[in-house]
């Protein structure tokens, strides 16, 4: 029995038929294959069959344990100090061959924290994965506000009747049409730790106090330097989605804004904000996917160093999957990214939802 | 539209060239798209291949470097393999043993003369053969030697690692160059565990263990390795050399004077030639277990899907004559496979302007591990490497390094050794 959903409908599914049929094809069939393979052993290449290993790439992927160890002491009882602290046994003693704890074998430190006398180790299977977990929510976390608000920013301003404002607006969108790829590039050079643009431009500003800086070589400015070049060059994406936003709204609203006497604050807050709400959810739930998959920089600007500093979770999918040929770890990463971004999304649904 | 047109009527012309003198056509797939003077080369190989037999007829497709061994891969997966590969010999026991290349049948005789690295070999049997090799020398100039008062070091007798540390110190405290030595910290990707590699192994440890292939614990993360992390860590501690380097000053770095010594290959040779007058070669310093530098540069294979694998090896025999070893050689600088081909060769002759590179490459040239897990190994030592660059606690490095690529064996049943 045929429903009316279906039959009704014909026209629609018809135009919706291609598009349908190849997100199915390269994206869902696919996605099915990552969760089937990240239950096996999968090589890209390889003459050996697959098998079946249950869980153990999530084991591998996400096992973290604790482990706390008193400071060295001498025959006195003393604690033994080195450069004014305590001095503990190395972790790589207690990890390796170590016939009390086996099950550390293999894990490594990721970092560590000291109470009173003792010294607590988190120890990761997969150090490199659970940096580039960090870093990937850092990423989120500045890029999401950050750049939905320049965003919002920049469109209030071209939402004006000025003369020539198309060519503002041409300006801000233009980043978002030149390749990823070629915008990357184009910020190594910028970035340079000798002579890129960035630093001559600094040392030339203050006068050569501020001294060279190798942005993208050091661990703690390359990964803000990458966050800082992707909210330049997607933000003007951003800003065309709230202008038609803003655009949405009934110019009548303004006027009696303007005719009670609104301050424009007050016209930004109860009227243009309220009637942003949908828009808000669509760019905040947009730009937290987008962010999630942060890869293209990663792989011309960094390649995930100096120091895992730039690892990310995509980054390090493709990296195993393609760079290692180990197609079962890089799908156990889709999968695991597919769960976080999954959850989130609904959550931010939840906190947006109509109030009634 | 015209292209498609022309794209038919070349394909038409093909099919039926093809029938009409019932000869067999053998694709072939070469990894030099995007340089000119490589197609040149092999398409006359080609041309002259064709034109003397009338049994095969070779096709070329050509790829750029970059993407070739991904093509090869989903060709692979796709069924999809040309009759005759070209091969980076280090990646080629990956090939083998994953069933894209079957042994390659010809004359023993013939490749007798060849450099060692020229031969792809694994699991006894040859696989793929190269028309040249590649070789590491640090490269340096006279001048700089006689300023720093030190000895030159020859084949016989390389610098040992106090010299050369000595050598990196006298160098850095005259200031007569910006850093002392240049690794080419720019090249990442295989350069490192290629040009690093080797420093690994004449410390006396290496990549995996290459008695077994089974197992990289001790030899990655042994004494020997701990002590080669330890003094690669100094090497940029110390501000010899920089972690992170600028691509421009890899290319144009030593030529303008801001390095002393540069770890670079053949390649550039002639570059900083025609820099200076006064450039010296130098082999690999003795850092313990002897000096080594990498071997084994691009090679040719058959595919194990050919179905005409004595063509295919008849295409590569052919082209392993002297006169095509000393054109590629005169045409993109590398090191012929054999003395007489360097014989004909404007640079590699004896008494030529590169000629120690053929000695390099015959006396410290070592192969990459012969083992399909290589890839894999190449991609967690290169990893390793730039992280303890970069100033990452060398033990744990290491040992994360040796777990990961134990992992990786384990994962794949011991790789078939």
């Amino acid at each position: 029995m045929a429903s009316k959903f279906l039959v009704s409908n014909r026209t629609g599914w018809l135009m919706a038929g291609p598009s349908i049929l190849l997100i199915a094809g390269f994206i869902v069939l696919p996605f099915l294959f990552a969760i089937l393979f990240s239950f096996t052993n999968q090589r890209l290449v390889s003459p050996n069959a697959a098998e079946f290993v249950g869980f153990a790439n999530y084991r591998q992927l996400l096992d973290v344990t604790t482990l706390t160890v008193e400071p060295e002491r001498d025959a006195a009882g003393a604690v033994v100090m080195e450069d004014g602290a305590p001095k503990y046994p190395s972790v790589r003693s207690l990890t390796r061959n170590n016939p009390d704890r086996p099950d550390l074998n293999g894990m490594r430190e990721w970092f560590s924290f000291g109470h009173g006398d003792s010294r607590t180790y988190v120890l990761a299977r997969d150090v490199v994965f659970m940096k580039a977990l960090v870093n990937t929510f850092i990423f989120v976390l500045v890029v999401a506000p950050v750049q939905g608000g320049l965003a919002l920013g920049l469109a209030l301003l071209i939402n004006q009747r000025l003369r020539g404002i198309n060519v503002f607006r041409t300006i801000y969108f233009m980043p978002v049409v030149v390749s990823i790829v070629v915008v990357s590039l184009l910020w190594r050079f910028i970035y340079d730790g000798q002579s890129g643009l960035l630093n001559n431009l600094l040392s030339a500003l203050s006068f050569g106090a501020i001294p060279k800086v190798d942005w993208l070589g050091n661990p703690s400015t390359a990964l803000g330097a990458i966050i800082a070049m992707s909210i330049w060059q997607a933000v003007g994406f951003y800003m065309v989605i709230w202008l038609s936003g803003l655009q949405t709204i009934s110019p009548t609203l303004y006027e009696a804004g303007a005719i009670e006497g609104a301050s424009k604050w007050q016209t930004f807050r109860y009227i243009t904000w309220p009637g942003l709400r949908n828009t808000t959810v669509l760019v905040l739930i947009v730009i937290t996917m987008q962010a999630f998959a942060l890869f293209a920089q990663i792989d011309v600007m960094t390649g995930g160093g100096p120091l895992d500093s730039t690892q990310t979770i995509v980054f390090q999918a493709v990296e195993r999957g393609y760079g290692k040929q180990d197609i079962s770890g890089g799908s156990t990463i889709s999968v695991v990214l597919f769960v976080i971004v999954l959850s989130i999304s609904l959550i931010q649904r939840w906190l947006t939802r109509e109030k009634s | 539209m015209t292209k498609l047109k022309l794209a038919a009527a070349l394909l038409a012309a093909t099919t039926w060239g093809g029938t009409a003198l019932a000869q067999q056509t053998l694709t072939m797939w070469y990894h030099g798209a995007g340089n000119d003077v490589e197609q040149k080369l092999i398409g006359e190989v080609i041309a002259d291949f064709n034109a003397s037999q009338t049994d095969w007829k070779v096709e070329l497709q050509s790829f750029p470097q970059a993407a070739y061994n991904d093509s090869v891969v989903a060709g692979a997966l796709a069924g999809n393999l040309p009759d005759i590969l070209d091969v980076d010999g280090p990646n080629m026991p990956n090939w083998a043993w994953a069933g894209y290349m079957q042994p390659l049948k010809i004359d023993e005789t013939k490749i007798a003369e060849f450099l060692p690295g020229t031969k792809g070999i694994w699991n006894g049997e040859l696989y793929s053969i190269g028309l040249w090799d590649a070789a590491v020398a640090m490269v340096t100039r006279q001048s700089t030697l006689d300023a720093l008062g030190l000895r030159t070091p020859t084949l016989d007798q390389p610098w040992t690692k106090d010299e050369f540390m000595d050598a990196l110190a006298k160098a850095k405290a005259s200031g007569k160059c910006e850093y002392a030595l240049d690794l080419g910290m720019a090249w990442t990707g295989e350069w490192y565990p290629y040009a690093f590699s080797p420093f690994l192994q004449s410390f006396g440890g290496d990549i995996v263990d290459r008695s077994t292939y089974k197992t990289a614990e001790g030899a990655l993360n042994g004494d020997a390795a701990m002590a080669f992390g330890e003094w690669w860590q100094s090497l940029f501690k110390d501000g010899y050399a920089q972690a992170t380097q600028d691509p421009a000053d890899r290319d144009g770095g030593f030529n303008s004077g801001k390095y002393c010594f540069s770890w670079n290959g053949n390649w550039a040779a002639l570059g900083s030639l025609a820099a200076f007058d006064d450039v010296l070669f130098l082999p690999a310093p003795d850092l313990g277990n002897g000096p080594k530098i990498g071997a084994a540069s691009w090679q040719f294979g058959v595919s194990a899907k050919s179905q005409h694998p004595e063509g295919a090896a008849a295409f590569i025999e052919f082209a392993l004559q002297d006169k095509y070893l000393a054109a590629f050689s005169n045409g993109i600088g590398l090191i012929p496979a054999t003395p007489s081909a360097a014989a004909l060769t404007e640079n590699y002759a004896p008494g030529g302007k590169l000629a120690v590179f053929f000695d390099l490459s015959a006396k410290q040239g070592l192969v990459r591990p012969v083992t399909p897990g290589y890839v894999v190994q190449a991609k967690v030592f290169e990893k390793a490497v730039a992280d303890i660059a970069n100033g990452a606690d060398v033990a744990a490095t290491l040992d994360a390094a040796t777990d990961e690529i134990n992992a990786d064996i384990e994962k794949n049943n011991g790789y078939g050794h």
